[in-house]
């Protein structure tokens, strides 16, 4: 039985009293992987706070069916200070804290978490090394595995495919899609050309909300929508095309 | 030889107890500091504890209590409205800095008579520790211990990122208040070791020293600690020996250590380049997981 993991209705967000965002409504079941796309400035980061819980919605109300702790987090990687003396062992450690403690009893419990989440994304010879030595896609991977340490119910992701190769983006959207067998995932993306196939259902998120719950596409669809230059791939369609937000 | 002898004064040992203490709680509280760029916000408390000076100067109360005063509203102050978005952050601080000064030297003018002990509040002198100041900061020493031993990772993580501490539910914002409470009073009790001007080297040199050799949190803390106490006991010993402040002696001592430290680095990198020295090449980070 599926079961509502959480449900956002009517939320709007604020910055200093001026709205960036309103009108969403969004069910996120355990199963679901949702897309975020959208502009910079749309308000995709502040959506994601107010279902983290870090800004307050400016109206309307959420409500959760998991504690906030099952959710797994991502933030922008940008925001970092690459000069703090932290170890890649003790960044994926954070993801195990819960209030003041952590969710693991004993230390060798611990260790083999962090041994077995490091080997999943491919960075156990990193685990000593100050993030100041790694590089960019390094760092991603390692706030990835601090994201899903915990095996949270509800991963949300700000931008991990930024600073990251394209070998990489790939095996990334592959493990995704290995977690969204157990966890629902939120994965918001300023690249509104490009979405991983790995995506069941995208939102668009410029100011106001649009959910497209369904990804058919039908000819009416495959005209303009959102695709301002042409692509050229090989292979089956390389488009996804999306309804035309309804207005009004 | 004779440097033994100087332990036969006491207000030699209580020199030494103090410069071991203040080390401590330096070294760590200075860690934090400066791994999460807070070392301007520092200057802003520790100058704004002057204006507590001047008026403990004015009503006769104790100087040493009026700075602890000022330097925690100062550091609350910085904390909420720094929270709140209210003001920019460095301005604040520089408001608080300047006004702290301000306020210090106008009621020093206004106190009659002739205020000894005003060098030393600005430049330090660690030999007139008292009873009292030592044992407030053995009291400091021991609660900042605690906090760091018990709270050590806490700690690091919500310097490290807030956002993301918060979502796991660890109370940030209390942390962020306990820790700056902890600053405004290690600052405070530093005065008595290096003054005003000086105090901010304390928290920062030892801790830029050990961060050329660790980019581990844990072990900045320590070795933070062991290049603090080394520094103001060398300090210490010239201060005496050469007859000239303290407080200048010990954050001498603290830079060339410093200059030490990064020439010892230049020699280990230049080493490697070199291959002569495999056996001192860092670690690559290889390994089982360690000190969790």
């Amino acid at each position: 039985m599926r079961e509502l993991l959480l449900s956002l209705r009517n939320v709007s967000a604020a910055y200093s009293g001026k709205t960036v965002l309103e009108g969403v409504n969004l069910d996120i079941m355990p199963d679901d992987f949702i897309g975020i796309i959208g502009p910079n400035g749309g308000g995709k980061t502040s959506l994601l706070k107010i279902i983290l819980g870090l800004l307050n919605p400016q109206s309307g109300h959420l409500k959760y069916n998991i504690a906030r702790y099952e959710i797994g987090y991502l933030p922008q990687i940008s925001q970092f200070d690459d000069h703090f003396p932290i170890t890649v062992n003790y960044v994926v450690l954070s993801g195990l804290s819960k209030g003041m403690h952590l969710t693991t009893r004993k230390k060798s419990e611990t260790r083999d978490k962090i041994e077995k989440i490091l080997d999943t994304i491919g960075i156990c010879e990193l685990r000593n090394r100050p993030i100041g030595e790694l590089s960019g896609g390094e760092l991603q991977r390692t706030m990835l595995a601090r994201a899903i340490i915990s095996s949270p119910k509800l991963l949300i992701l700000d931008e991990p495919n930024t600073y990251v190769d394209n070998r990489f983006e790939q095996e990334l959207y592959r493990i995704l899609a290995d977690l969204n067998k157990s966890m629902a995932i939120l994965l918001v993306s300023h690249d509104v050309g490009t979405i991983t196939p790995y995506i069941k259902t995208i939102a668009c998120v410029n100011y106001s909300f649009h959910y497209h719950p369904s990804n058919e596409i039908t000819n009416e669809q495959l005209k303009v929508y959102n695709c301002p230059i042409e692509l050229v791939t090989h292979g089956p369609v390389p488009h996804r095309v999306m309804g035309e937000h309804k207005h009004g | 030889m004779e440097i033994i002898q100087l332990f036969e004064y006491e207000f030699f040992r209580n020199a030494f107890s103090s410069a071991f203490l203040m080390a401590i709680s330096c070294g760590l509280v200075g860690t934090y500091i400066v791994s999460r760029r807070m070392v301007f916000i520092s200057g802003g408390i520790t100058h704004a504890s002057f204006g507590g000076v001047g008026i403990s100067y004015f009503f006769g109360w104790p100087p040493m209590a009026g700075a602890a005063v000022f330097a925690l509203i100062a550091a609350i102050t910085t904390e909420n409205l720094t929270r709140k978005k209210a003001i920019r952050n460095d301005s604040l601080i520089a408001v608080m800095w300047s006004l702290g000064m301000a306020i210090g030297i106008i009621f020093i003018y206004m106190t009659p008579g002739y205020s000894p002990n005003l060098m030393s509040f600005l430049f330090g002198s660690i030999i007139t520790v008292t009873h009292l100041d030592l044992a407030l900061m053995l009291a400091l020493t021991i609660i900042v211990m605690m906090f760091f031993t018990v709270f050590y990772k806490v700690i690091l993580f919500v310097s490290f990122d807030e956002q993301f501490a918060k979502t796991r539910g660890i109370p940030v914002m209390l942390i962020n208040y306990i820790l700056i409470i902890l600053v405004a009073l290690t600052i405070v009790l530093s005065i008595r070791v290096a003054g005003i001007i000086l105090v901010l080297s304390l928290l920062t040199i030892p801790q830029n020293t050990a961060n050329l050799f660790t980019n581990n949190f844990g072990k900045i803390l320590f070795w933070s600690v062991v290049i603090g106490f080394t520094g103001a006991f060398i300090g210490l010993i010239s201060s005496y020996f050469l007859d000239i402040p303290s407080g200048g002696t010990i954050i001498f001592s603290l830079v060339i250590l410093y200059l030490i430290g990064r020439l010892v680095k230049m020699v280990l990198v230049m080493r490697r380049f070199t291959g002569a020295g495999t056996a001192t090449a860092v670690s690559n980070g290889k390994g089982p997981v360690q000190g969790l």
